[in-house]
């Protein structure tokens, strides 16, 4: 199965990707071959079989709704690329 | 290099416990030793992206003055130990080996992180990888490729490639790394050395770049199998901060690894011994059946029929869930952020297009395409159930056999370069690894043979959930007949 170029584009859009136009073709022959390869799994009979997402048993894990330290402001914000006072800097949402 | 301390070097974390206790070596001497070796052999392996020396130094003569005043000591005391980058370490960079975390230090430290401390272990650095643990050769790393302990030209395996060789060239005696889909098992074959990943849920992903969370599993490199266990010891059991590490108790791993074995029997499937299995290879691991057969162990020929899906599988599920475990970096909260942009969406779209390698890309690329709309049920939800069937063969293999027994890949290491332009070759290489995480049970890696041109074979054991136990003690009973894991690669 062959994925288009015009297919990778949409695909990188919805994943907020920007990719250069050698990136966008050897994307979309990569791809294809993969998809060619993964194709393989139609031949499973699926009829009645659930999917299984996880391998545990385990399901709604909770915790008691206490208090407990976090991290302060200073060491959460320490790694963000633009710090303005106490908040995450970002480009113009609203223009 | 002296004698003495390259004569350090190429013992076992268990051994250097031992020369501490006698009083032969301190944790200071020891850690110069491990410390002088990554100067004089790193140049030309490269399993460090970072070393510590500072650091390591210090808790070494820390640990020294506890001991002198007779202070209780850690499990690990002055042992040294390499950490994967993609596991956290509080105020010492975490890079995953992306550009896109080259200048990201953590706030924190991951759970076994913290266990390490708690053992008195001494952190040495932060080994290489391909980029978020992406690859089967550590060249998807966007800072430098490392090398073969036995033969620079050829690849480590990976992803945990740094931690696999700081090992086998005895710059640390153990290491952490993680596996996703072979990451442990893989690089420890070809580096000839132990690997061991346990049960998903059996140690804590608390601080673990996320990867693929369902299949993701922090695991351990060792020269022998009972340093193997030492460090399972430390790092496994419960921790709240990951909600799916599970209460399951944990034994004692060391305990039973000398005790005579009772008769058991191992399951040998045939899919693992098909086509694309190098003839040496093939060779290496039926001797090694021979080996435990002559220490009681029944060979049962089984069958794991859907295991020759298990990389059609991987590749759905593994994507979708990088595909949204990497939505996370965005330029906002921490990581590179694209100077030149025109507006909010902008700035992601070249954040990530700057800040991410070919293999992510391609990886995030995949897994959004096989979630969207009009290709979920054909893709994702038809993996998923392709899933289930691989466990269930599993399940069904466990009912008769103690153990699976086959290859941990299908050939010795490759050379650099061989299949970075062919994706899907080199997803390949974890034919016999994949299905492990897809089912979530427990796989060892150990050294059974050498090719004819020196190069490293890996046994490969695979357990029913928890049974780490009796893996150990099984691959174990297998070490002791033979000479492998005492092997040290010698680098020119």
């Amino acid at each position: 199965m062959a994925i288009t170029a015009d297919q990778i584009k949409w695909i990188a859009h919805l994943s907020r990707l920007e990719l250069k136009p050698d990136e966008l073709i050897a994307a979309s022959t990569q791809l294809s071959s993969i998809l060619n390869y993964i194709n393989q799994l139609q031949e499973v009979n699926t009829d009645h079989v659930e999917p299984l997402a996880h391998a545990l048993d385990v399901c709604n894990v909770f915790r008691d709704d206490v208090l407990k330290e976090s991290l302060n402001v200073n060491e959460a914000l320490a790694n963000a690329p633009d710090r303005q006072g106490n908040f995450y800097g970002v480009p113009a949402i609203l223009e | 290099m002296s004698t003495v301390t390259s004569k350090l070097t190429e013992k076992t974390a268990a051994e250097l416990i031992q020369i501490q206790a006698k009083g032969e070596a301190n944790a200071e001497t020891i850690t110069k030793a491990f410390l002088e070796t990554i100067k004089a052999k790193d140049p030309k392996v490269k399993s460090f992206l970072l070393v510590n020396e500072e650091a390591a130094l210090t808790t070494a003569r820390l640990i020294d003055s506890k001991r002198s005043k007779g202070e209780k000591l850690g499990p690990l005391a002055g042992v040294p130990i390499a950490v994967k980058d993609n596991i956290c370490t509080k105020g010492t960079p975490t890079t995953c080996g992306s550009k896109m975390l080259e200048h990201f230090i953590p706030p924190y430290d991951a759970h076994v992180t913290e266990k390490l401390h708690h053992a008195d272990a001494v952190i040495l650095g932060k080994t290489n990888l391909d980029e978020f643990a992406m690859g089967s050769s550590t060249e998807n790393s966007a800072y430098q490729t490392t090398r073969n302990p036995w033969n620079l030209d050829c690849i480590p395996g990976g992803s945990s490639g740094g931690s696999a060789a700081a090992v086998a060239a005895c710059e640390a005696p153990i290491s952490l790394g993680s596996d996703t889909g072979g990451s442990i098992r893989q690089p420890a074959s070809l580096c000839g050395i132990v690997g061991l990943k346990p049960t998903y849920g059996r140690v804590s992903r608390y601080g673990l770049v996320a990867y693929a969370s369902s299949l993701d599993q922090i695991g351990t490199f060792s020269h022998d199998v009972t340093d193997t266990a030492l460090l399972l010891n430390v790092i496994a059991g419960k921790d709240n901060r990951d909600s799916t590490c599970t209460s399951t108790e944990v034994p004692d791993y060391t305990a039973n690894l000398e005790l005579p074995i009772k008769p058991f029997t191992i399951g040998v499937a045939r899919e693992y011994f098909a086509g694309g299995l190098d003839a040496e290879v093939e060779k290496s691991v039926r001797e090694a059946l021979n080996v435990l057969k002559s220490k009681g162990a029944t060979i049962k020929e089984i069958s794991l029929p859907h295991s020759t899906y298990a990389v059609a599988t991987y590749y759905l599920v593994a994507t979708a869930e990088a595909s949204s475990n990497l939505a996370r970096y965005d330029g906002v909260h921490y990581g590179h952020r694209s100077k030149d942009h025109k507006n909010l969406i902008d700035m992601y779209c070249k954040s990530r297009g700057e800040g991410f390698g070919a293999e992510v890309k391609r990886r995030i690329l995949l897994g959004n395409y096989s979630l969207s709309s009009g290709y979920i049920d054909a893709y994702y939800l038809k993996a998923l159930k392709v899933r289930r069937l691989i466990r269930d063969d599993f399940d069904k293999a466990f009912a008769d056999c103690d153990v699976i027994a086959g290859p941990t890949a299908p050939t010795c290491a490759f050379r650099i370069g061989e299949k970075s332009s062919d994706p899907l070759s080199m997803y390949l290489s974890d034919i016999y690894t994949i299905s492990c995480n897809l089912a979530g049970i427990p796989g060892i890696s150990i050294p059974c043979g050498f090719n004819s041109k020196n190069l490293p074979i890996g046994l490969q054991l695979l357990g029913a959930p928890f049974s780490e136990e009796k893996l150990l003690h099984i691959a174990r009973t297998y070490e002791k007949e033979t000479s492998w894991h005492l092997k040290r690669a010698q680098i020119p």
